[in-house]
């Protein structure tokens, strides 16, 4: 652990010698990164069966795939400008580069969260019970943003209870002692808690559909000088997508293995995992007004725990865009949404 | 003869080349920063020192709305308290045990080798084991600093107690001294200064541990706090928090060192560096 992130310092100072200026001007060589998560894993496969190179090559460029361990260094890696694309969720979007200032474009929407997000209590199956307890989760991730949603279901609020700050890697092994009464995690080891004893799954992202949504997020000025780089990324994931409609037992064998587990312990992560093998379904969730409703939602809630940055003034002080409109200050747009690249790809495909 | 092993640099030049490597590094970091923050002026990477002095004068003065408490003072005062009840427990532990295996041969025969094979565990890989046995409260926190410490300081005293000349076990025995009372006149007294260097030298892993015990449970702490931002990259919290842990680290160092000057002054006096 301490190697890698020895290691990954070592990049990030590396970096730093590159003037970030160098971004926005046409290039052939791209890089975006993915962590393991149930939704990505097409990435994975895509690189490995040199998918990504075929389209790639198609356009004349080339885009390296690389795999990180951590998700929240992977981000950092994107946040960085040490690679040009990463996957991330929606919030982290906002938080993370756009608040930083990285102007980014979602470009390709993967899945949303269906279940894959949950919130575990101990000795009771009523949330209600939550109330007075602490909570171990990992704070100011998705899992903040789903205990807060789930709180306001029952009519509480953050002040009905205490948070811990728990790393992913060990909420599974702190679980079974008497301290912990509740947590709120993400799979593959939310899948894990319910097994142990006296787990109940009391609130899942089940309850908040295309809330919690996974991304490819790519940076915006690099996308602009380059729309082959984006139309090649497009053109990888939904030849993908469609083995996986079609339930390419080869594919998802691969998958499993990537993710570490077994056919049936991945396909019963998809189970709760919405992935969007349709890029028509998709286009139409990038363009709509629904999608600024949520990120209004996300936005209110970072902006209460101060995760826009100290200058955020108001929730809307990072712009949020689609083809409907605006969320937030108009002249400050860092995070935008674009189903063009998606919905050309459709049309092609007729 | 000009040998450059002869040149010696005089008292005020000898401070001029100590803070030279210190202005580069600081210079080097400006030139860095500003950069970036001219290409964009919400880099977090590398945040402007006026920037980090902001953060850490809020940190410092302004109570958190969730928890009431001002983060530093809150942070520091629960990180010292782990950190002082895991090294104390370690020392108690390490003088008792060390004084102990060092005088009897009966004792070091059963736990010597115990207590090899236990420091040559890593306690960072049996922490899920620690979670299980002390849950997540401050007991795991300090739990992890003792598990970390203690056999260093009990190998290092015993070996020490080891050392010390037979001819004076051998005087005392012959002035009528039973083996508690060699124990405890001729063995404690010279065990005292050494746990206190021994002391010094594990602190630097006393830390470590701490830190990680923070990052993986906590609801305080300086590490709860670096390692809460850190998906922010918010530098401007963590670089001073780092300089912060680092200040108070050597204060610690330096108290102990002044300790153990006034309590054993004849332990020192065979070093020529006061140190």
């Amino acid at each position: 652990m301490t190697l890698r992130h020895a290691f990954l310092s070592l990049l990030t100072a590396a970096s730093l010698a590159v003037t970030p200026a160098a971004f926005a001007q046409s290039r052939d060589h791209f890089s975006v990164c993915w962590s393991i998560y149930a939704g990505w894993m097409p990435w994975g496969y895509a690189d490995t069966q040199g998918i990504v190179d075929k389209w790639a090559h198609k356009y004349g460029i080339d885009i390296d795939v690389v795999q990180v361990n951590d998700y929240i260094e992977s981000v950092n890696q994107y946040t960085a400008g040490n690679v040009d694309g990463c996957a991330m969720t929606n919030m982290d979007a906002l938080t993370l580069p756009a608040a930083s200032g990285v102007d980014s474009t979602a470009l390709i929407v993967n899945d949303y969260s269906d279940g894959n997000d949950g919130v575990v209590l101990k000795g009771s199956d009523d949330l209600a019970d939550i109330k007075g307890r602490k909570v171990n989760l990992v704070q100011f991730s998705v899992s903040h943003y789903l205990l807060a949603r789930a709180l306001e279901s029952v009519g509480l609020s953050e002040r009905d209870i205490e948070t811990v700050n728990t790393t992913d890697a060990d909420i599974v092994s702190i679980f079974p002692h008497d301290d912990v009464q509740a947590v709120v995690t993400w799979n593959p080891q939310l899948s894990a808690i319910e097994q142990l004893d006296d787990a109940h799954l009391v609130y899942s992202s089940h309850q908040i559909p295309r809330e919690i949504l996974d991304l490819m997020v790519v940076n915006t000025d690099t996308l602009k000088a380059n729309p082959d780089f984006g139309r090649a990324l497009v053109g990888a994931w939904y030849e993908v997508m469609q083995k996986m409609a079609a339930g390419d037992e080869a594919a998802l064998s691969q998958m499993a293995e990537a993710a570490g587990t077994d056919l049936a312990g991945y396909r019963h992560q998809l189970a709760a995992t919405h992935l969007y093998t349709d890029p028509v379904e998709a286009a139409s969730l990038l363009r709509g007004q629904a999608l600024l409703e949520t990120m209004r939602r996300v936005a209110e809630f970072s902006f209460k725990h101060g995760l826009l940055g100290e200058m955020a003034p108001n929730p809307g002080f990072v712009g949020i865009q689609n083809p409907s409109g605006v969320f937030g200050s108009a002249d400050n747009i860092k995070l935008r949404f674009d189903p063009t690249y998606t919905e050309a790809y459709a049309a092609s495909q007729k | 003869m000009k040998r450059l092993i002869n040149i010696r640099p005089s008292r005020g030049g000898r401070w001029l080349l100590g803070a030279l490597p210190f202005a580069l590094l600081g210079l080097v970091y400006l030139g860095l920063s500003r950069a970036r923050l001219a290409a964009n002026p919400n880099e977090r990477l590398l945040p402007a020192p006026t920037t980090m002095l902001e953060t850490f004068h809020q940190l410092a003065t302004e109570a958190s709305v969730r928890t009431g408490t001002i983060p530093l003072w809150g942070d520091t005062l629960a990180s010292l308290e782990r950190l002082g009840l895991g090294v104390a427990i370690s020392a108690l532990i390490g003088l008792t045990i060390g004084l102990l295996t060092g005088g009897l041969p009966l004792l070091r025969a059963k736990l010597s080798p115990l207590v090899t094979v236990l420091s040559l565990v890593p306690p960072m890989a049996i922490l899920p084991v620690l979670f299980i046995a002390f849950g997540t409260g401050e007991m795991a926190k300090v739990a992890l600093i003792v598990i970390g410490v203690t056999p260093f300081l009990i190998r290092d005293l015993q070996s020490h107690a080891l050392r010390l000349p037979d001819e004076q076990l051998i005087k005392a025995q012959t002035l009528g001294a039973n083996s508690w009372q060699v124990l405890l006149r001729v063995l404690l007294p010279q065990l005292t200064p050494r746990l206190l260097a021994s002391t010094r030298l594990a602190l630097g892993s006393a830390w470590l541990f701490l830190i990680a015990a923070e990052a993986i449970a906590a609801q305080d702490g300086l590490g709860y706090r670096i390692f809460l931002v850190r998906r922010y990259l918010a530098m401007d919290v963590i670089l001073p928090y780092v300089a912060w842990i680092t200040l108070l680290a050597f204060l610690l160092d330096r108290a102990l060192a002044l300790v153990s000057q006034r309590a054993f002054p004849w332990y020192h006096a065979e070093e020529g560096d006061a140190s």
